[in-house]
């Protein structure tokens, strides 16, 4: 994790990701007929900004507001004893819970999978949505497990030796997607 | 955080709001329709229980179930351990099992310091009770019930609790629960305040990070929290205090006394509550009470330590005295998908 | 018997000397070179000689308080085991106290431990008979019938337990006056260190122990030296611990009571810090005190207030150690760590020199106990009863390497000054190199 971003390039600049959550909110209301029964849930740290930012875009195309919230994978991963303990996030189910609900995850990146399996195991001890979607800003590949993305912001073909970072606004100060190559960082593994 | 949780002296300011935060967010998981994790799947916790204590017992086993742990509840009594086994031989034949973390309550103050650092065992040890000396997860829970209230379930998030005065009251001289407050209480920066007749206060007292008064009136109005500790009615035989009436007149908390206290003050008690005693039933019975909650944020709590105890990659063990000392919990997540 | 030759000692750590000795007693010292041994005068021939080499001779040393565990608890010591561990720590006599099982309150008891000391030859044994019948402290025990006995007791102790009833510690203190008893009381008042673990103090506060006050100590003490005054008799304080203990004995001799006192070298080094590891080694009675304690035991023994040095050497098998603090027993092994200690804390930092130790650890303790024959001078015609001391050693404690069945120590992997490497009982070698005889 000890990543040094000083000569990543990016790929996506703040004007490229807006336009890429306005077209995929477009996609939302056409795939969900409307969007009336859509669940927003960010995984967080960013994907729960990207989520509240689909959610205010869903919200200018529909009139109406969507639900959003957060699911936090902490302690559905698979990789739990690899690593010294890990902070929990907020999860935070909007008040009408997820039942018979079109779920849509929404995450900064798509790569092994195993994060979006682990939220799928932590959304089925929440509730049972009738159906489960994922949106993502960026998919690199190298996908572990049979998961694919629903709404993709970016098809970005990496190599494994490759680092793709999200920045975001909210957290970082600037809206960004950088690649760059990892560097031989002791004990940093991806 | 340590391998181990021993004693409240060992946690740091950050160690410990660490556990509260991750509290708050296991205690969200009660509300859900399914009141179970999966983080613990595949490890072994043995509640070894020396002292009957049904209350910590099973807020434990509570706490270990929610996060998919598998129980072995191992009770002193009835066992080998009542026909002269020795801790050791107790401890080394649960390793033996295959044990990941053994929650140990013990009538002898140290057992399970001895137990973490004698070398008999690798488990981690969780500290549920031992003789005068400690009880961490009471304290923690404490600490919990207090940020909520006194500085709320969100607000609260990342901070501790400076400047909050508390005070407790009652037997601490055979109290683990009162050093274990005064040492979390005052990592987290509170002001704490023990109030309670000299014979009930130990000699050494005054090395302790907190004050000292023989008069609870007097302290009433200065405090945002009144913990109330259990007092045995054996005590008087051993001449700590006349008698029960007078006990109850000079340190018991009745409604009067309560009124003396400051608005959103609230009453604390770790239970099991003397009525009649310590407290009266008008008092424990009131919205300003906390034991109820206690209990259930006692769930909360445990389940925190035993995630960060147990949720990562095992600390090395049987390495130099710095490597107990596991990272604390990392704050990094991207780049992990 | 065999003439040795020790070449270049420093008697009483004085200037080098050469002594001779043949047979079971001193024949001669001399200034380093003032003698040509292998000449016809004092004829050392086919002596053999033990270069000293600057090493330090003492008087055998004397431990008026030793458990040796036998009869009864052959499990943690026996008499055997317990001299040979005397032996190696330089000590030619030693008194073993009476809480064996059975108590050593009759003459039957005390005559098989005074007899298996003198088969086994590694150290006098002098057996202390019990006070009181069992160490209950309701009854006296025959006193006068131990006294006369093949044992010849002359020190009683209840060691272990404090004979705490006034009129029965009064009624001892005038009986023994009858044959120069002396009384050793165990100073703890019962009712004070009920279920006590340790020092009551600031670590006993945090650590939730059972507090051990100091007054329960002293207010024996301050009530015993007042009955030894009242009844003009003599008694003697066991392993004094505190400052305040110091202060009452000190008081009692101005005003010439005939009161004498002992510090164990665990009580010279060791505090109830050292508890915070609630590893049971240092688990103790009377419990390790505070760094103020310590000062004022060590001035104490410098300025003579106490008067010697006993190890209350308390062997105890290693599974009543490895438990946890409540469920451990008391006390811990000092025979063959004792000089060490006493050089660290009381030569080494100048408190005390060479004559001084003799003094402490062998001439007062066999003159409070009346051992005939130790803790006498290094002169010809004095019974060769010698320790040799390499007080420029330094070296790590290794309880594997004790003579003594038990390894209760204290002071493992500590690094401590000091090791005897002779030991002679009446001329004969005890101890050789290091090794016992």
């Amino acid at each position: 994790m000890d990543m040094q971003y000083s000569d990543a390039r990016p790929v996506l600049e703040g004007p490229d990701i807006a336009r890429v959550l306005t077209r995929i909110a477009h996609e939302i209301v056409e795939r969900a007929r409307g969007a009336d029964d859509v669940v927003l849930l960010g995984i967080p740290t960013r994907g729960v900004f990207l989520a509240r930012r689909l959610a205010a875009k869903l919200e200018q195309i529909t009139g109406r507001s969507v639900p959003v919230g957060s699911l936090d994978i902490t302690m559905y991963r698979d990789d739990l004893r690899m690593q010294p303990p890990r902070a929990l996030a907020r999860t935070e189910i909007p008040g009408d819970g997820v039942d018979g609900r079109l779920v849509v995850l929404v995450d900064d990146v798509l790569f092994s999978g195993r994060t979006i399996r682990a939220a799928l195991d932590a959304l089925n001890d929440i509730g049972r949505p009738r159906a489960v979607q994922l949106a993502v800003l960026v998919d690199r590949g190298h996908r572990e497990l049979p998961i694919r993305a629903d709404y993709v912001g970016k098809n970005l073909p990496t190599s494994l030796r490759e680092t793709v970072k999200v920045q975001l606004a909210e957290e970082d100060g600037r809206d960004t997607v950088l690649l760059g190559v990892k560097q031989a960082a002791p004990g940093a593994q991806q | 955080m340590q391998r181990h949780l021993i004693s409240a002296a060992d946690l740091t300011r950050d160690d410990a709001v660490l556990i509260l935060d991750t509290a708050e967010e296991m205690a969200r998981v009660a509300d859900r329709p399914i009141k179970k994790l999966p983080t613990l799947r595949g490890r072994t916790v043995v509640n070894l229980f020396f002292e009957d204590s049904t209350r910590t017992r099973i807020s434990f086993e509570a706490a270990e179930k929610r996060l998919s742990a598998d129980v072995i509840n191992f009770s002193a009594k009835g066992s080998s351990v009542s026909k002269g086994e020795s801790l050791k031989d107790t401890a080394q034949t649960l390793e033996a099992m295959g044990v990941d973390a053994v929650v140990i309550r013990h009538g002898a103050s140290g057992a399970p310091y001895r137990l973490a650092n004698s070398g008999w065992i690798d488990a981690a040890v969780i500290n549920a009770g031992d003789g005068t000396h400690q009880h961490p997860t009471q304290a923690l829970l404490d600490a919990f019930t207090m940020r909520r209230r006194l500085v709320g379930r969100d607000a609260g998030l990342g901070r501790d609790l400076a400047g909050k005065r508390i005070t407790i009251v009652g037997d601490v001289l055979h109290s683990r629960v009162a050093r274990s407050n005064v040492d979390l209480l005052h990592t987290l920066g509170a002001e704490v305040t023990l109030v309670a007749p000299p014979t009930l206060l130990p000699v050494g007292i005054e090395s302790w990070p907190c004050e000292v008064s023989y008069d609870l009136d007097s302290t009433l109005p200065k405090s945002d929290a009144v913990m109330m500790l259990r007092v045995q009615r054996e005590r008087m035989n051993a001449a700590f205090f006349p008698t029960e009436r007078e006990y109850s007149r000079r340190y018991g908390l009745d409604a009067d006394r309560m009124a003396k206290m400051p608005e959103n003050a609230i009453v604390m008690h770790p239970g099991p509550m003397v009525r009649g005693m310590e407290i009266t039933a008008e008092v424990a019975d009131s919205d300003r009470c906390t034991a109820v909650e206690q209990v259930a944020n006692g769930v909360s709590i445990r389940m925190a330590v035993l995630y960060l105890l147990l949720g990562g990659a095992v600390a090395e063990t049987k390495a130099a005295p710095d490597a107990n000392h596991a990272p604390a919990a990392t704050q990094t997540r991207t780049e992990e998908k | 018997m065999s003439k040795i030759l020790i070449r270049g000692a420093k008697v009483l750590g004085g200037e080098p000397q050469d002594v001779l000795i043949d047979g079971e007693t001193i024949a001669a010292t001399a200034r380093q070179g003032e003698i040509d041994w292998s000449g016809a005068g004092l004829s050392a021939e086919g002596a053999e000689v033990v270069e000293a080499d600057g090493k330090v001779l003492l008087p055998g040393l004397v431990d008026l308080h030793t458990h040796l565990r036998e009869p009864g608890r052959e499990d943690s010591e026996t008499v055997l085991t317990g001299t040979r561990a005397a032996a190696s720590g330089g000590y030619t006599a030693v008194f073993a106290m009476a809480n064996t099982f059975p108590v050593a309150d009759t003459a039957g008891v005390v005559e098989q431990v005074w007899r298996l000391g003198r088969e086994h030859g590694y150290c006098d044994v002098q057996p202390i008979g019990a006070v009181t019948v069992g160490l209950e402290g309701r009854k006296l025990a025959e006193l006068g019938a131990m006294h006369e006995s093949a044992a010849g007791v002359t020190v009683f102790s209840d060691d272990g337990k404090c004979v705490d009833d006034a009129v029965i510690m009064r009624r001892a203190l005038e009986y023994v006056k009858a044959f120069g008893g002396v009384v050793a009381q165990h100073a703890q008042e019962p009712r004070l260190t009920e279920g006590a673990q340790m020092n009551e103090g600031v670590v006993s506060a945090e650590l939730g122990l059972g507090g051990w006050p100091a007054v329960a100590e002293e207010s024996i003490i301050a009530r015993d030296v007042l009955l030894a005054e009242h009844v003009g008799s003599r008694v003697h304080i066991c392993h004094l611990s505190t400052a305040g203990s110091v202060e009452i004995v000190r008081w009692a001799k101005s005003r010439g009571i005939d009161v004498t006192a002992e510090v164990t070298p665990h009580h010279l080094l060791l505090t109830d810090e050292l508890v915070r590891t609630y590893n049971p080694v240092y688990k103790v009675n009377p419990p390790l005190r505070t760094e103020r304690d310590v000062r004022a035991l060590r001035e104490a023994l410098a300025d003579g207030t106490i008067d010697i040095v006993a190890t209350d050497h308390a062997p105890h098998p290693h599974e009543d150690k490895d438990c946890e603090w409540a469920a451990a027993a008391m006390g811990m092994v000092g025979l063959e760590t004792a000089l060490s200690v006493v050089q660290a804390t009381m030569v080494d930092t100048g408190l005390l020199d060479w004559s001084g130790v003799a003094d402490r650890m062998s001439i007062q303790p066999a003159k409070i106990g009346r051992a005939t024959g130790h803790g006498r001078p290094v002169s010809a015609g004095e019974p060769a009863n010698l320790t040799l001391v390499d007080t420029a050693y330094r070296g790590f404690v290794d309880p594997a390497g004790f003579a003594s069945r038990s390894r209760n120590t204290p002071y493992e992997g500590r690094e401590l000054p000091g090791r005897v490497t002779h030991t002679w009982l009446r001329g004969k070698a005890t101890l050789v190199d290091g090794k016992l005889a």
